[in-house]
């Protein structure tokens, strides 16, 4: 069998959803709470390493297929150059090009709320990528992917 | 409009668009990073003789939000990084194909530069710390990217060092925050120069003794070079000349001058200054002599070139360390300058031979396989182009006269001998003939002599490799022969940056 117990494997599918939420959650609220992109992008990848761990790395490809992770990754960061870019439009680089909003509510503080989101996108599949890494490099000898790497 | 983010946000889009785009596209390494680096390199040429200026990132002013500044110094270095870098993404078109995972080397190397380039522009502590960081760890992947064992040992080796060096700094920052309460560099200058009338508390002491360790680590002075040696012959070739010809100068030899000479105000006189002087002559020396010494005995070429880098690192932070003791005992102004001067103009012309010394030893390492000196020889006959820039470049670096290097080190020793220091200056002399030892071993075992076997199959390497090394060659000439034209716009503002550090804090904080 692929994977852990089944115990861990129902509890694992049991709270992935809870922890992906409550890691959107630390994301949007990252300007108004405690907590922001990096947190939250923290919090989604557990998400997905969780299932990693549970579940073998075929089933976490299978719901973020390497690739997807991997424009992400860049699309993500590539995201955040461009939003602070748009701040050239008012003034100067990473100037707030939006408006302010109200205080305390979700839609405020302007460019911060989707450079949060650019900042969770990128460090939650950067993050899945190095787990998935380095549970690739565990599972095959450094020779074997040498020899693999020459054929 | 003020290009000065450009400079960072251009390698660092392109570090995250090549591996994008190369998902699809495979050659999107190759084709990107010289484009790119071609343009922040005209970009850079283009700022030479534009006045000083500062940028307000999110239009936050300097004490609170963070500035990009381009003075005389930022520019020089901007040139150097960006057409050094340049010219290495060329030459890594045609050596790198015998890898895999191209895209992975371009983003890091775009990394590299978009650290770099935010060191130099940076007006805020804690922001270059950050660049700092990130071209630091670019270069330690970089490093690595062969993944051999060699490599990997150099790679961690530099790895290690390197993270204690970013520790030393931290701590420093962290103090000099403690006792001025900010972070922007002009802001902290105006504190030193107010607060303390100039002189330095023990906690500026202490994050100064912090800098020094943490920015000499990083330009690979001697207590602090353990690293160098093994780093520089294990990276690939264009990385061992993107290290040795502009990393350890914006990551070292820059931060130095730009803390002690703008931030601590050193020309201000005071004990503290001294103390710093001192220090910086004295790693100076140790680096012309340790290095020296141990680039003779090598035989590995590589090796002998990382050696050389610590020697004429040596060269270049003796030439400012000089300056920085005038300035601070209260000396004649014009010697000062004159020896600031000297070490800048070293600085800029190791730019020049050292990469091409590392991007030829990358050439015959292709053409032949090897670069144990013992087996190469009479290269001459074999691959002509290679062997006579690499002559020209181990001319210019050894200091035979019509050559750049010879100009720069004699005008260190003139102001090394003018401001009373002929110990000092005989010893460097001393080392500029060991220099030329070495430098003759290279042209006696690689360059002419019998032709080896190793080296009687070797061809000279396709164009896109011994291009770079053309134009760097003809810039080992044209820095010694055209200095009016690059001394009066290029160095002499960067000296004048350095030296005057009250007009900095006037150009930051308005």
């Amino acid at each position: 069998m692929i994977g852990m117990t089944l115990i861990v494997k129902t509890i694992t599918d049991f709270v992935v959803g809870f922890i992906i939420v409550f890691g959107v959650y630390i994301v949007l609220y990252g300007h108004l709470t405690p907590g922001g992109g990096f947190a939250g992008g923290v919090i989604i990848a557990c998400a997905f390493i969780l299932a990693m761990l549970a579940h073998g790395k075929d089933v976490a490809f299978s719901k973020l297929p390497e690739k997807a992770a991997h424009i992400i990754d860049s699309g993500g960061a590539l995201a955040f150059l461009l939003i602070g870019w748009f701040g050239v439009t008012v003034g100067a680089f990473f100037m707030n090009a939006f408006g302010r909003g109200e205080v305390f509510r979700l839609l405020s503080s302007g460019m911060i709320l989707p450079l949060n989101i650019a900042i969770a996108f990128k460090v939650s599949s950067s993050l899945f990528l190095v787990f998935s890494a380095l549970a690739i490099f565990r599972r095959r000898s450094f020779r074997a992917m040498i020899e693999d790497e020459l054929a | 409009m003020n290009p000065l983010p450009l400079y960072v946000a251009i390698p660092l889009g392109a570090a995250f668009l090549i591996p994008l785009l190369g998902l699809w596209w495979k050659k999107s390494g190759e084709t990107l990073a010289p484009l790119f680096t071609l343009i922040l390199g005209i970009m850079a040429v283009l700022q030479v003789g534009r006045p000083a200026a500062v940028y307000h990132m999110g239009g936050w002013p300097p004490p609170w939000g963070i500035a990009l500044v381009s003075d005389g110094l930022s520019t020089l270095l901007l040139i150097a990084i960006n057409l050094v870098g340049f010219l290495c993404v060329l030459f890594s078109i045609k050596y790198m194909q015998r890898y895999t995972g191209l895209t992975k080397y371009y983003s890091l190397f775009m990394l590299m530069v978009a650290g770099m380039n935010g060191v130099v522009v940076s007006g805020d502590l804690f922001n270059l710390y950050v660049f700092l960081e990130v071209a630091s760890i670019a270069s330690y992947a970089l490093v690595a990217f062969g993944v051999g064992a060699e490599e990997l040992e150099a790679g961690f080796k530099y790895l290690i060092l390197g993270s204690v060096a970013s520790v030393m700094l931290l701590f420093g920052i962290g103090t000099v925050y403690a006792v001025t309460g900010s972070l922007n560099m002009a802001d902290v200058a105006r504190e030193i120069a107010t607060q303390f009338g100039g002189q330095m508390n023990p906690g500026l002491l202490l994050a100064g003794a912090f800098f020094l360790m943490g920015f000499g680590l990083k330009a690979a002075l001697v207590p602090f070079h353990a690293w160098l040696p093994d780093a520089h012959p294990s990276a690939p070739a264009p990385i061992s000349a993107m290290l040795s010809g502009v990393v350890i100068k914006s990551l070292g030899i820059y931060a130095i001058c730009r803390v002690f000479f703008n931030v601590y105000g050193i020309a201000a006189g005071g004990a503290g200054s001294v103390i710093f002087a001192n220090a910086m002559i004295a790693f100076a020396l140790l680096s012309i002599v340790i290095g020296g010494i141990l680039a003779i005995g090598q035989w590995d070429y590589k090796r002998l070139l990382a050696y050389s880098s610590i020697g004429q690192i040596g060269y270049v932070m003796l030439g400012i360390g000089v300056g920085a003791r005038v300035l601070a005992t209260g000396g004649q102004i014009s010697i000062a300058g004159l020896a600031i001067l000297g070490g800048l103009f070293h600085m800029f012309n190791h730019v020049a031979f050292k990469s091409l010394l590392f991007l030829s030893s990358g050439a015959i390492q292709h053409a032949t396989g090897t670069r144990d000196m013992k087996q190469l020889g009479g290269l001459r006959e074999k691959m002509p182009i290679t062997a006579f820039t690499t002559n020209m470049a181990a001319l210019s670096i050894a200091g035979v006269p019509p050559f750049s290097g010879f100009w720069s080190k004699l005008v260190i020793l003139v102001a090394t001998v003018k401001a009373g220091y002929t110990a000092i200056a005989i010893v460097a002399i001393v080392f500029a003939f060991v220099t030329l030892a070495y430098y003759i071993k290279v042209q006696r075992e690689i360059l002419y002599g019998t032709v080896s076997k190793l080296v009687e199959k070797a061809r000279e390497v396709p164009a896109l490799m011994y291009v770079p090394l053309i134009l760097l060659a003809i810039a080992c000439v044209g820095f010694g022969l055209l200095y009016p034209v690059i001394g009066v716009h290029i160095l002499e503002p960067a000296r004048d940056a350095l030296m005057n550090g009250a007009e900095y804090i006037q150009l930051v904080l308005g």
